[in-house]
């Protein structure tokens, strides 16, 4: 093993750590700007200068609370629920590639963590397995509420997870790779996939916010039904760290979303620039975008209300399914089509 | 010599968590040893350079299995008071029983089982190499293994629909 790879990745792995959560940390503050500009307020802005400082002082706010753990739960999962979560929220991001390979001291080095031949599976995984963080801390509170909250977390990202799945077959079929890092390649310059898979990326998109819990599909911790939903009874950090697995996904789908469908780093006229310039104007325009898509998630929680419980499966089952399975069909077909096998 | 100190590192956490399925009291605890197991078989396959099944492994039993065994088993709510008291005669046949399947097992694979390195480099578990293999050589028993799927994806729609339900 190369110590110089070693050093290089553990940094990356670091930086990469201390981006995601620093972007879930002022996205909860730009939510609350975003939601009292929407409702024509003027939200925190008290800490600091334009209350910059708020997620902070919220920060310390939740370590300093009591940390309560209910009599009747099952203790070790009521603890590992919340890690569990974040764990699952912040993994994605080691197939993300941030940009393009930067070159220092004579070393190309890739803003990949992890190229696996599988990447997109990966994806698949992650998602997957992101329903065990809900289900285990509301199960183990013991509370009603909270199962009821777990229940509807898992059935919703179960539901959801098959027409997301198939939309990125659809892509996988479009680039004939897995691997995400020649996905980004194949929509060089201004070739995104948005303008060859729109119905995709739209399928893709709504499942994305029913993976993340966000509204119109945060039926998991319905205030005006569930009280708190799964997290009814927790407190002190272990709901923050609820809270913020939250805003680390959304983070890292918006980051999925641009890489997917609207080329990553990949911008016009990036043909001009080469070596580290491009490197940074690559990573630029891919943070550009994904804070766009971090946008539209809250434009969204803050104008659409949320759905009936039958509804949200009517439209996970009867509408995003189908409409995700004949796109695929329609890709494979144009895509044997072009390549001559009829 | 550091890849096999791992395998066999994981080899023991893996029967480890295994044994814990069956171990612990309870219902929900042994289903997260079970995910916990899969996660570390999916391990031993990413040694053997089979990232594929690896990740298949974990997709479909860790993330789908596992979750609607999870969702049953919250929705059944066992309790210790429920417990059935264990019938000491039947649970003596019981180990009887296991112990002579055991034996009839470990005859059968005598001598297929060989103590060679698990770590084999070989290049069959990656996607382009199954996918050319499922899809050329084995296409035929492929195809009839999905037909085969699809007929019990059907078959369960139809049992669930044969009461008729009246949900507005």
């Amino acid at each position: 093993m190369d110590t110089a790879l070693l050093i290089e990745k553990f940094t990356l792995v670091v930086i990469i750590f201390l981006i995601s959560l620093g972007v879930a940390a002022y996205s909860t503050y730009f939510e609350r700007k975003l939601a009292a500009w929407i409702q024509d307020r003027i939200g925190p802005d008290r800490a600091g200068p334009f209350g910059l400082l708020q997620p902070i002082a919220d920060g310390v706010k939740m370590f300093m609370k009591e940390d309560f753990i209910p009599k009747n739960s099952d203790k070790w999962l009521f603890i590992i629920g919340p890690g569990i979560s974040m764990f699952t929220a912040l993994i994605t991001s080691t197939i993300i590639p941030w940009g393009p390979p930067i070159e220092i001291f004579g070393r190309q080095i890739s803003l990949q963590i992890a190229d696996f031949n599988i990447g997109i599976l990966f994806i698949f995984g992650v998602v997957s397995i992101g329903v065990y963080g809900i289900m285990i801390g509301g199960w183990a509170s013991n509370n009603k509420y909270s199962l009821f909250g777990a229940i509807r977390a898992s059935s919703q990202m179960i539901s959801y997870e098959l027409a997301m799945g198939i939309s990125l077959i659809t892509i996988i079929l479009l680039t004939g790779s897995l691997s995400l890092t020649d996905i980004v390649k194949s929509q060089h310059g201004m070739n995104w996939n948005i303008f060859y898979q729109p119905v995709c990326f739209l399928i893709f998109f709504i499942c994305s916010l029913a993976e993340t819990n966000r509204a119109p599909f945060d039926l998991a911790e319905c205030e005006s039904e569930l009280v708190g939903g799964y997290h009814t009874e927790y407190s002190s950090m272990k709901l923050g760290l609820f809270l913020f697995a939250e805003y680390v996904s959304m983070f890292i789908s918006s980051a999925l979303m641009a890489i997917l469908f609207f080329g990553g780093y990949n911008f016009p006229g990036m043909d001009y620039f080469d070596g580290n310039t491009l490197a940074i104007l690559g990573v630029l325009a891919f943070f550009t975008k994904t804070f766009l898509f971090i946008f539209v998630f809250m434009w969204i929680r803050w104008t659409i209300p949320r759905f009936r419980f039958d509804q949200l499966m009517h439209l996970g089952w009867k509408t995003l399914i189908p409409a995700a399975i004949i796109n695929m069909l329609i890709t494979a077909i144009v895509i044997a089509f072009h390549k001559g096998w009829f | 010599m550091i890849l096999e100190l791992i395998s066999i590192i994981l080899g023991g956490m893996t029967i480890g968590s295994a044994l814990m399925v069956i171990l612990s009291k309870h219902p929900i605890r042994s289903v997260l040893y079970l995910v916990i197991t899969f996660f570390f078989i999916s391990g031993h396959f990413i040694l053997m350079n089979a990232q594929f099944i690896a990740i298949v492994n974990i997709i479909v039993y860790a993330g789908a299995i596992m979750v609607l065994f999870l969702f049953v088993l919250m929705l059944l709510n066992l309790n210790k008071v429920d417990e059935k008291k264990t019938n000491h005669p039947i649970s003596f046949t019981a180990v009887i029983a296991g112990g002579a399947l055991l034996l009839v097992i470990l005859a059968a694979l005598k001598d297929g089982i060989t103590f060679t390195n698990t770590i084999v480099k070989s290049d069959v578990g990656l996607v382009e190499n199954l996918g050319t293999l499922l899809f050329s050589k084995y296409v035929v028993p492929f195809e009839i293994s999905s037909i085969l799927f699809i007929s019990a994806m059907v078959g369960a729609v139809l049992l669930a629909k044969r009461e008729k339900q009246h949900i507005d």
